[in-house]
């Protein structure tokens, strides 16, 4: 067993599905690969299990260093570990890489079997639909007939969702943290912002960059910066930047001035490196079709009317993202159909990120809840 | 560890153990002030209700977790938007009556969300209150156990006061237990009564 509180090194697995996948889009996936890391034991009754669903820019990797990369640690490590909050003493924790990602389950950048080229461009559109359904095979795989829970934030927070409306007898507990039911047209706009970035760039080659040795650079890094702005609230960028200037004075050309300036260049650079940009265009539209009421005559508690999980939902004070309102439409609908459901509103000041940050109230509601489900 | 391990209890809350009479088996019940959910954990255990609370307190929050019960966060006094009309066969407003800002508006919303309303609050003509008024202070006791200066209640009132506000406002009383000390009073309850217990419904014109 790991030393408390730390989950240690893990090792990322692959999953290859021989089977095809029929997408909401109305494309097909003929085979494809799941990425996943595991933290924690299977019990023997198999009813330990937590899946935790990843957003926009994050992947499987959810807790622990990787032997080759120590300062690569898990993007939901300070919340998922030995006698941590998500406690991988008592629980086994399975983090995946949706599909369409670049961490490596088939996406964009895979090679396409039928042409023996990355997909580039004509990877198809993936939904969470469809994200949950892949899911749902992998967690077959892995024995696990009945999820513990399912949990995640932001769009992670929609799979999560989508999981206790497409697999109801197969989530027990959902944990549905900084989440709205459906994008709102600003929302759709900051995204199409990203997405107009990305294919305006002239490397962008219709999604067929690699064919020219080139990546759309320059359009990934912009829509990291719309991206992340979005994700910060107006406080948190004036407590830790202000008009804070890097050289101490205005230079008078359109260099770097203010820190932030520098700081979403830094941020931006950090992510083109790592992000594919057919990635990206497809996350966000998957964020965007998200809608689990539109089938439903726009009545969201008749789209969660199949769910029977128990349901712990979460928002943040300063998220103007997802704000707290949208979580509110959630719980309504939960509670119309009479759900188990526990709400918390946590005044937090650090915007939509906020359930990505070690704030004590947020994961002692976590740990609380947790505790409570039985195995 | 988990809630389910230790049984639900009503102790030192003579007030909870009147409202549970009152509920009737399979009910659906909202808590408005919820605390940490204890009569909302022993409803659902013991009377198989369907519960959720209402709770502001991010700590009460919390302890409502971990009884296990279903609580949601938010302000009262924001109105109960996120209930349908008639959705619950009872709404139950304890010790916190006293401490709303806008009285007729929220039991007029208990009303709308719920087929009866139950609430509970310190009488203030509890006969050691009115002796301290009239030795010059302001009351402070078991059931009103705050000074003046910290104290979070804004409309403290009488039995009599209570019951003249319902007969004005179309709220219909349906039963009443006065308390002293967990002791049922039916002698000059106005004056010897610590605690009102109120079940009422909705009688406007």
């Amino acid at each position: 067993m790991p030393p408390e509180g730390s989950t240690g090194i893990v090792t990322p697995q692959s999953m290859h599905f021989d089977e095809s996948v029929a997408l909401k889009s109305g494309a097909r996936l003929e085979s494809y690969d799941l990425t996943y890391e595991t933290y924690g034991t299977l019990n023997a009754a198999r009813s330990n299990a937590i899946l935790v669903c990843h957003a926009l820019n994050a992947s499987h990797h959810v807790a622990g260093v990787y032997a080759d990369d120590p300062r690569n640690v898990g993007w939901w490590d300070n919340l998922i570990g030995p006698g941590k909050a998500v406690d991988t003493n008592r629980f086994f924790v399975v983090g995946v890489n949706n599909l369409g990602g670049c961490h490596g389950s088939t996406g964009p950048s895979s090679i396409d079997p039928k042409t023996g080229k990355p997909y580039g461009g004509s990877f198809p559109v993936v939904t969470v639909e469809d994200w949950v359904e892949s899911h749902a095979r992998l967690a077959t795989r892995l024995g696990i007939e009945r999820f513990a829970a399912v949990m995640g934030g932001s769009l992670g927070a929609m799979q999560a969702l989508q999981w206790t409306i497409s697999q109801p007898d197969r989530v027990r507990n959902a944990l549905v943290i900084a989440a709205a039911p459906k994008l709102s047209a600003q929302n759709i706009a900051f995204n199409e912002v990203a997405r107009q970035a990305i294919t305006s760039d002239p490397d962008f080659h219709d999604g067929n960059y690699h064919e020219h040795g080139v990546v759309p650079r320059r359009g990934l890094r912009i829509a990291r910066m719309i991206g992340h702005i979005t994700y910060l609230s107006d406080d948190a960028m004036a407590e830790k930047f202000g008009r804070a200037l890097r050289e101490g004075v205005l230079k008078f050309n359109f260099d770097v001035d203010f820190q932030i300036e520098s700081y979403l260049r830094y941020q931006a650079d950090k992510f083109a490196d790592r992000f594919d940009a057919n990635t990206y265009l497809r996350i966000t539209k998957a964020l965007d079709y998200f809608d689990p009421a539109a089938e439903h005559g726009s009545v969201l508690s008749a789209a969660l009317a199949p769910a029977k999980a128990n349901f712990l939902v979460a928002s943040f004070t300063s998220d103007w993202r997802f704000s707290p309102a949208r979580s509110r439409e959630i719980v309504r609908a939960m509670v119309h159909n009479w759900l188990n459901v526990s709400y918390a509103e946590i005044d937090a000041p650090h915007g939509h990120d906020a359930f990505l940050m070690d704030d004590a109230r947020y994961h002692a509601l976590i740990r609380a809840y947790l505790d409570n489900v039985t195995l | 560890m988990n809630a389910q391990a230790t049984p639900p209890t009503l102790a030192g809350r003579p007030d909870f153990e009147a409202i549970a009479r009152w509920i009737k088996p399979n009910s659906n019940v909202l808590d408005l002030g919820c605390g940490d959910g204890s009569l909302l954990r022993y409803l659902h255990e013991r009377r198989d209700a369907k519960t959720y609370g209402v709770e502001i307190d991010d700590a009460k929050v919390l302890a409502c977790v971990k009884n296990g019960v279903n609580v949601l966060q938010a302000d009262l006094e924001g109105g109960l938007l996120e209930f349908e009309s008639n959705s619950f066969d009872y709404v139950v407003l304890s010790l916190t009556l006293q401490a709303v800002r806008h009285t007729e508006r929220i039991l007029r919303e208990m009303l709308r969300v719920g087929r009866e309303g139950i609430v509970t609050f310190p009488n203030f003509g509890y006969w050691r209150h009115r002796l301290q008024v009239f030795s010059g202070h302001m009351p402070v006791s078991r059931d009103l156990p705050f000074q003046w200066y910290d104290t979070p209640n804004i409309h403290l009132s009488t039995i009599s006061d209570f019951e003249i506000f319902c007969a004005g406002h179309g709220i219909r009383i349906l039963e009443r237990i006065v308390m002293d000390g967990g002791r049922e009073v039916h002698l000059l309850p106005n004056l010897l009564g610590a605690l009102a217990v109120y079940r009422f419904d909705d009688h406007a014109p």
